[in-house]
């Protein structure tokens, strides 16, 4: 036997162990040592989506429409996948600008607005207050049923008749009400988040899900043989045909897509669950476990969804027991106290978690966009000018709370067993589902304005009433029934459920369709009749990039102004009283590395600091009124905001730029470096030219000035030394001339400033002409020259002169190296593919392989001819090496010592490129 | 007594300008193109003074200069180096390196008398 006192006992012994855990929590959160800040708790305590209506709900729907409860399970699911890109930007934001509420969220959004944060404050007081009523019911209902333990009949509420003295509900909602006073509303937090509070509603998740499961398994493995037993028995009975098989009527599909809809909205849109995943969120990162783990609570408190429905359907006769009681009624009948008793606290805790989290969130927002806007500018409050506020922000939330229960209450105590009640759910979810526009316009559009958001929300809202809210009153008799059968004035176009005659949608398709219609409508059309002002498109970049850009001090760029540091600290100290404050800018001059706080510097940074600090206490739109009363604020124009927003935005690809052009800068640098090496060198040697070059002249010159001065100073030399001595200074003087005119010659084709004469000429012609040329000197030191020439040449481009002067340098090169007694120097001319190639070869001493390498440097001769010094000047190859390559040909050497060395080079036929001709 | 003097210089007609203004000052004149030819004719037959140019094949003068200096039997022997490189930190280098005098090519004929002669004189062997 369960007596009234035992169920009594058992309730508020379980709220009181909710109020242990939540101390508890609290406690270790001042420790720092938190016992939220997990995935897995997070997760949890999302999971206060679950309601009654899902504990209780779930399977009455079931038992109606088969799978038709599904939706509202499929569209959480499905927006979860999406967490990581709308639920990660809505947490960064509300971190980075201390956003408290949905109502703060769009406020904030478009430019700190009242207007905008009060509508919204409207719209969810007004939607979820039938909200906490349902959740009432559930409990008072669930009470009734309990206490007729073991009887399960189909209870017939009396409760509107009782005093609401002798309710327990009332009580419950006091216990309530104190609960979330106490834990809700300890102080005043910049971040508002509640640690203690998110413990007990996980727990409590813990426990719905818990008690629901066991009674899933006591149905269907106590009552039946597993699933299939229950589904083959359900089979079998005709009239659960309809249920089993989801009808294909085409009303029906859009009633699962509204569901969806709804409901995947409803998730990050409901105040509650803003609450636990927005604002009350510790760490971003546990959105990764949350993300899979959150669709797994769904799917584990629905399996037994249909098993529990079908089982309380077979087993109590047709209309004697409500099937929105069949997870209660169904462990009664059987007699299993426990399981009964572990039903009702498991509906409790779905009901209560659900209350406590809205009551909060609705009761921020009451107090933040609603009552304190409206204090602050009462003049004759003077609050302005009060030192410390922070108690009396404590009583307006502690009042709002109170306040939200109440109306709670109120409502479910008139009521009752209404019609509007029992569809409340959806019709709750159909209500913040207004909110979607402007929120994740907001989020993802720039263009938004709170004008259109203002002109969307309203309409969407007005839609909404007429078409839902109005309606549900009239099911319940509280307006005339002729306003749903032949619309407002009697006009038919205007029937609130058949609106511009469209019918054959359920209520909710119907109401979501022309609100989404008037809400987008208006927002995006007023959002792009007018250019957003310069704060709009502050905030609206702000919270679009959220993911760009770095949280702290973001919003002081759209600041400007002057303030002094104690204005600002004891401002701080109002809201949020003075030690408070004080230790926020401790902790803030901390985080600068500057010790004292006197010598802070009262910056745009500070500003946003204290603004935002402030945001967490009365929201964002009041935080910037109260901080302008403190700060000369010097308005931006549009065109400085939007020179902001461009170098912003531009900051990303210029640093983009920037690394490619960094990368350029390395590889122009090494290249730099490359060039200076090389033009070290090449001044390395040039010093070594002129020093080479110096030294050159100053040897003929030094035979030239010591014959000059003996033949002065001794008049009686004989005729015979005279001639010599003479002879020596015409020859030196001629080594001078030639040196002088190759050295100019030189670095006239090095500098490429030489004179080419181009023409066709006959390469054999030039060869003989140059043998004769030489061949009193090769007769004079005996030395055979051959020339082996074919008959016929091609004729070959270049310049006849220059290609003269390198034969000529090849054979008296070859002369030059020719000592032995039988030498011979060989010359030969042959016909390659595309060049012609010349040979001059010498049986003479030959170069070393060392030699061979520098040969055609100038200045560099052979170094070890025992005969003494060679007789060029040491330009000669280098010279003929420039002529040759001048005109596309090649020159080098192949010799073996003491054998004799080779010297060929190549003209090409076909000059190539051809440009080097015109030089 | 007649002063031995090697002319060091591969390039002949300046030997030959060295060799004819030695002779008139009535020196005993030997000649070698290259610092190891040098370096021999010094060992077999120690000269007064050698006349050294410094770019040479096969040894340069400033290798000879050293190697003169650090024989002891040839610590008598004067040294004036002939140098077409008039640079101020090669005339340092042969000075430190034991030469007695630098002169640059192209030389006046007369200080280059002057400077034989001097060298000539401050080495003599005092008579007794």
């Amino acid at each position: 036997m369960i007596t009234g006192a035992l169920i009594v006992v058992l309730s508020f012994g379980y709220v009181g162990l909710l109020f242990a855990l939540a101390y508890y929590g609290d406690k270790r959160a001042d420790a720092g040592r938190s016992i939220i800040a997990n995935p897995y708790i997070y997760t949890l305590s999302l999971a206060v989506y679950c309601t009654s209506w899902t504990f209780y709900g779930s399977v009455g729907r079931a038992a109606t429409s088969g799978i038709g409860f599904l939706p509202i399970y499929l569209g959480p699911t499905l927006m979860a996948a999406l967490w990581w890109y709308v639920l990660l930007k809505l947490i960064r934001i509300s971190k980075a600008h201390r956003i408290t509420s949905i109502a703060d969220f769009i406020a904030s959004r478009y430019g700190k607005s009242h207007l905008l944060g009060g509508l919204v404050t409207i719209i969810a007081v007004l939607g979820i207050v039938p909200y906490i009523a349902l959740q009432l019911k559930a409990i008072s209902a669930s009470f009734s049923i309990i206490l007729q333990y073991p009887t399960e009949a189909l209870v017939i509420d009396s409760f509107s008749d009782l005093p609401f003295l002798h309710d327990n509900t009332f009580y419950i909602a006091m216990l309530l009400a104190a609960f979330t006073i106490l834990f809700g509303t300890r102080h005043l937090d910049a971040t508002e988040r509640h640690e203690g509070l998110v413990a007990a509603i996980a727990f409590e998740s813990v426990v719905k899900l818990v008690a629901f499961i066991a009674v899933g398994c006591f149905v269907t493995y106590g009552m039946y043989d597993g699933f299939s037993d229950v589904f083959r028995k359900a089979a079998a009975l005709p009239e659960f045909n309809a249920l089993l098989n989801q009808g294909g009527a085409a009303g029906n599909y859009t009633n699962w897509l509204s569901l969806t809809v709804l409901s995947m909205l409803a998730i990050i849109l409901l105040p509650r669950q803003f609450q636990v995943a927005v604002v009350e969120n510790v760490d971003e990162r546990h959105l990764n476990k949350a993300i899979w783990l959150f669709p797994l609570y769904l799917l584990a408190i629905n399996i037994f969804v249909l098993p529990i429905a079908l089982g309380g359907l077979m087993h109590f006769p047709a209309g004697t027991v409500d099937a929105d009681t069949f997870v209660l009624t169904l462990p009664m009948t059987e007699r299993v106290t426990w399981l009964a008793l572990l039903a009702f606290i498991g509906g409790l805790s779905a009901a209560t978690g659900m209350v406590i989290v809205e009551t909060i969130a609705l009761s921020t927002m009451v107090c933040n966009d609603l009552v304190m806007p409206i204090l602050l500018r009462w003049k004759y409050l003077r609050l302005t000018e009060r030192r410390d506020l922070s108690g009396l922000l404590l009583g307006i939330r502690r009042g709002a709370i109170i306040v939200v229960l109440a109306l709670g209450y109120g409502f479910f105590y008139l009521a009752g067993e209404a019609y509007a009640l029992v569809s409340i759910g959806l019709i709750s979810f159909s209500a913040v589902a207004q909110f979607a526009p402007a929120m994740l316009g907001g989020l993802f559009w720039k263009g938004g304005t709170r004008l259109g958001a203002l002109w969307g929300l309203t309409a969407g809202f007005l839609v909404w009433l007429y078409t839902l809210l109005l309606p549900s009153f009239a099911k319940s008799g509280w307006l005339p029934i002729t306003f749903l059968t032949e619309g407002i004035f009697g006009i038919d176009l205007l029937k609130p459920q058949q609106l511009f005659g469209l019918q054959d949608l359920d209520d909710i398709s119907h109401c979501l369709f022309w609100s989404m219609i008037a809400n987008i409508g208006l927002y995006v059309t007023i959002s792009l009749w007018r250019r957003p002002t310069a704060t709009e498109h502050g905030q609206a970049n702000l919270f679009v990039d959220v993911l760009r850009y770095v949280a702290a001090g973001s919003g002081s760029r759209f600041w400007r102004g002057s303030a002094t540091v104690i204005d600002l600290q004891t401002l701080l100290g109002r809201f949020i009283g003075p030690e408070r404050a004080h230790e926020a800018f401790a902790a803030y001059a901390r985080s600068q590395g500057i010790q004292q706080i006197e010598k802070l510097t009262a910056n745009a940074v500070l500003v946003h600091y204290v603004e935002s600090q402030i945001a967490g206490a009365i929201g964002s739109a009041s935080a910037r009124d109260m901080v302008a009363s403190v700060v000369d604020e010097e308005p931006l124009a549009l065109d400085e905001v939007m020179a902001i927003i461009d170098e912003a935005s531009q900051a990303l690809a210029y640093s983009r730029q920037l690394e490619e052009k960094s990368r350029e800068l390395q590889s122009a640098t090494d290249e730099l470096r490359k060039a200076n090496q090389r033009l070290q060198e090449l001044d390395r040697l040039k010093d070594d030219f002129i020093s080479t070059v110096t030294h050159e002249l100053r040897t003929p010159l030094t035979s030239i000035r010591a014959f000059s001065e003996i033949l002065s100073d001794n008049p009686q030399l004989d005729q015979a030394q005279r001639g010599k001595f003479l002879g020596i200074i015409t020859r030196e003087s001629e080594r001078l001339t030639r040196l002088i005119n190759q050295v100019l010659d030189l670095a006239k084709l090095e500098s490429g400033a030489a004179d080419w004469n181009p023409s066709e000429m006959d390469m054999r012609e030039v060869i003989e002409e140059a043998a004769t040329a030489l061949s009193q000197i090769y007769k004079e030191r005996n030395i055979r020259l051959e020339l082996q020439l074919p008959e016929i040449t091609p004729p070959v481009t270049a310049d006849r002169d220059r290609v003269m002067q390198v034969v000529l340098n090849l054979l008296s090169n070859a002369a030059n190296f020719c000592e032995k007694p039988d030498s011979r120097v060989c010359i030969t001319l042959e016909h390659r593919s595309e060049a012609l190639q010349i040979e001059v070869s010498d049986n003479g001493i030959g170069i070393s392989p060392a030699d061979q390498a520098i040969i055609f440097e100038k200045f560099r001769q052979v170094s070890d001819m025992p005969a003494g010094k060679p007789k060029g000047s040491g330009l000669g190859l280098a010279i003929s090496r420039e002529i040759i390559e001048h005109f596309g040909g090649r020159l080098w050497v192949d010799s073996t010592p003491e054998l004799g060395s080779r010297f060929c080079f190549t003209l090409p036929l076909q000059r190539i490129g051809g440009a080097a001709l015109a030089a | 007594m007649q002063k031995s003097v090697l002319i060091v210089e591969d390039e002949e007609s300046i030997a030959l300008s060295l060799e004819f203004l030695l002779r008139k000052e009535g020196c005993a004149v030997a000649c070698a193109r290259d610092g190891t030819t040098a370096l021999q004719m010094i060992a077999q037959q120690p000269p007064d003074m050698v006349l050294l140019d410094v770019m040479l094949p096969l040894m340069d003068g400033f290798e000879l200069c050293r190697r003169i200096r650090v024989d002891p039997a040839l610590k008598k022997t004067r040294i004036l180096m002939l140098t077409a490189r008039g640079r101020e930190n090669e005339i340092a280098r042969g000075m430190s390196l034991g030469a007695d005098a630098y002169l640059t090519k192209p030389f006046s004929t007369r200080e280059l008398m002057g400077t034989v002669r001097s060298l000539l004189g401050a080495g003599m062997p005092a008579t007794p």
